[in-house]
């Protein structure tokens, strides 16, 4: 029938095949204990020229008895549920159906390859399951005569239910055989146009994603080689770009940040407003700076006035100092935010700062103090130079 | 130590390590370098560096990997960790398999030389973004009284309030001798409050660590 188990009795016991398949045939009609026995039989017999049975194999593959089992027990609770709904010779078929199913499983994982491969084939080029591709004139012809046996069947068997009471449950049943029938000859048309739907999806997703990243690395990486190659004389230049690209790519990679959508309405918390002064500034005077922020807040007014004076320190370290870094550090506690710029520049002496210099005096010190913060800066000639902001926290805890 | 400090470089970037060797002071001598981690290290064990020099990203468990691995036969072998990333939880796992320090790859050759000398005299190594992450770390109170299972030990699962004083300095920017200086302390006592919180940081079985790493990667 399938796997040549006749075949192999007969050989072995001198009966005649076709007289063993008659047998098999007619306990399948009983109460499907013929496909159950069959089976068994395909199992444990070994094959023409291989060294163990599948049984054997099966054995050790702990997975495929899982599977098996689970199957079995599926398979066994739906019978059951159906015989509880009236249907009487579900009963029967418990136990061979849900054993002959498991059986099928332990085949279909451990048969040898070469068995698989006629399965596999016999399965595509069967009316049913086959791929369109494969499937044969006769094979269509016969699905479709099976499928619309199984509507005139179902309909039928609607049409002869009449009894008034109980009837209901019966008439469900047929409805399915009907429906049934209809998956046999549409559903293989069907499944084929869902695989190709889903296919062409993936497709497009997957070309969609690689035009967008493909767009991110020209606007960023490959724009950035382009301009070091141009300003491969000038090393602080290179230094600049490649920094301020690491920075956007780190940005991407780990935080999903993509290049070049950081605009200023998106800055809520005080790490990302860092971030942002050390891109700008790096961008600006090509000064490397190094950015230590501890905790994290949501920005207040206050907070930006603190920023708004951190950049403008960060920008004089970069466009004054000398220094090829300026540190910037940021922690934020229960009950202020401090904020650190400090340079091994060249320093300055604040008396002789002059007078229409306007940027310490207003931007930082009177900035901080009109909302409730203090600015101290400390700096030595030769040594470089401090600036300290505090300010305090008024929406934290008190 | 007599005569040069013998350095193992490890990381998967050729032209990173070039520009490694030749940055590198005369203080030390690179014994031999590795692009991943089996090759890493088996070279390790046979050729016995005093410090290694450990990428953080690699493929194949990265230079925690090779901590792990090496670390438990060759004690004496110093780990010294370079990455570019800024991922926390990368950075404290590294320095939790074993690392002395962490520094970034911007770092320049003196600073490194620098590095590699502290840590091969069993000092540890913290850059800036390491002590801004520690400080993260410990930022947070105590943990209520009975919380599970994790008991809190205010041995090692707080820092004295000169250590973070000494933290703040290194991650605003200070070298150890700005920090023994604005503090007026020796740079040995720096030093040993630096070496206290790497060992904190080591044994501390402080959940907020894991917490907070895995937070942070939300941001």
């Amino acid at each position: 029938m399938a796997a040549g188990v006749a075949g192999g009795l007969s050989a072995r016991f001198g009966i005649d095949a076709n007289a063993i398949r008659l047998i098999f045939a007619i306990l399948a009609l009983g109460d499907a204990s013929g496909f159950a026995l069959y089976v068994v039989a395909w199992l444990i017999i070994t094959r023409q020229g291989e060294s163990g049975s599948i049984a054997r194999r099966a054995l050790s593959d702990r997975r495929t008895l899982a599977l098996a089992l689970a199957l079995a027990t599926i398979l066994g609770c739906a019978l059951i549920a159906l015989e509880l709904l009236g249907l009487g010779f579900a009963a029967n078929l418990i136990w061979p159906v849900s054993a002959g199913a498991a059986g099928l499983v332990v085949v279909w994982r451990d048969a040898s390859d070469e068995e698989r491969r006629f399965l596999r084939e016999s399965v595509e080029r069967s009316p049913l399951p086959g791929l369109p591709e494969r499937r044969t004139w006769r094979a269509l012809l016969a699905r479709v005569a099976i499928g619309i046996a199984l509507v005139l069947f179902g309909l039928g068997g609607l049409v002869a239910t009449r009894h008034p009471n109980g009837a209901t449950f019966e008439a469900v049943v047929w409805a399915g055989v009907v429906v049934g029938g209809f998956l046999v000859v549409f559903g293989p048309w069907w499944l084929a146009l869902a695989r190709d739907l889903a296919v062409e999806r993936r497709e497009r997703v997957r070309s969609q994603e690689r035009a967008d990243m493909a767009a991110a690395i020209h606007d960023s990486v490959l724009q950035t080689l382009a301009l070091i190659q141009r300003s491969s004389t000038d090393p602080r230049e290179v230094t600049r770009l490649a920094r301020a690209q690491e920075r956007e790519l780190r940005a991407w990679l780990f935080d999903g940040r993509s290049p070049g959508s950081f605009d200023a309405a998106q800055v809520t918390m005080l790490a990302q407003a860092i971030a942002v002064i050390e891109r700008d500034v790096e961008e600006s005077h090509g000064t490397a700076v190094e950015t230590v922020v501890v905790g994290d807040c949501p920005l207040t007014d206050e907070l930006r006035a603190l920023l708004g004076a951190g950049r403008e320190a960060t920008v004089n370290a970069a466009a004054w100092s000398g220094a090829d870094t300026v540190s910037l550090f940021a922690e934020v506690e229960q009950s202020r935010v401090s904020l650190f710029v400090r340079d091994r520049g060249k320093g300055f002496d604040p008396r002789t700062v002059a007078e229409d210099r306007r940027g310490i005096s207003e931007s930082i010190r009177a900035r901080m103090a009109r909302h409730g913060g203090t600015a101290d800066i400390r700096s030595t000639l030769g040594e470089g130079t401090e600036v300290e902001l505090l300010m305090p926290r008024l929406d934290g805890p008190p | 130590m007599t005569g040069r400090l013998r350095v193992f470089l490890v990381d998967d970037h050729r032209l990173f390590r070039a520009g490694v060797r030749s940055e590198l002071g005369p203080e030390v001598e690179v014994v031999g370098e590795a692009d991943e981690v089996a090759a890493a290290i088996e070279l390790i064990t046979e050729r016995r560096p005093d410090v290694v020099l450990v990428d953080v990203h690699m493929p194949d468990g990265g230079g925690q990997a090779v901590i792990e691995a090496v670390g438990g036969v060759e004690p004496d072998i110093r780990f010294l960790a370079l990455s570019v990333s800024d991922a926390a939880e990368d950075v404290i796992g590294v320095i939790r398999a074993g690392a002395r320090g962490y520094v970034t790859k911007t770092i320049s050759g003196a600073e490194l030389t620098e590095a590699i000398v502290r840590v091969a005299d069993g000092d540890a190594v913290f850059s800036p973004r390491l002590a801004g992450f520690v400080l993260d770390a410990f930022a947070a109170d105590p943990p209520p009284a009975g919380t599970g299972t994790v008991t809190f030990d205010p041995e090692l699962d707080q820092l004295t309030p000169r250590e973070r004083e000494v933290l703040r300095l290194i991650a605003r920017g200070y070298a150890y001798k700005e920090v023994a200086r604005q503090l007026s302390i020796s740079i040995k006592t720096v030093e040993s409050h630096v070496s206290a919180v790497l060992r904190k940081l080591q044994l501390s079985s402080r959940h907020q660590l894991t917490r907070w790493a895995s937070e942070r990667r939300l941001l």
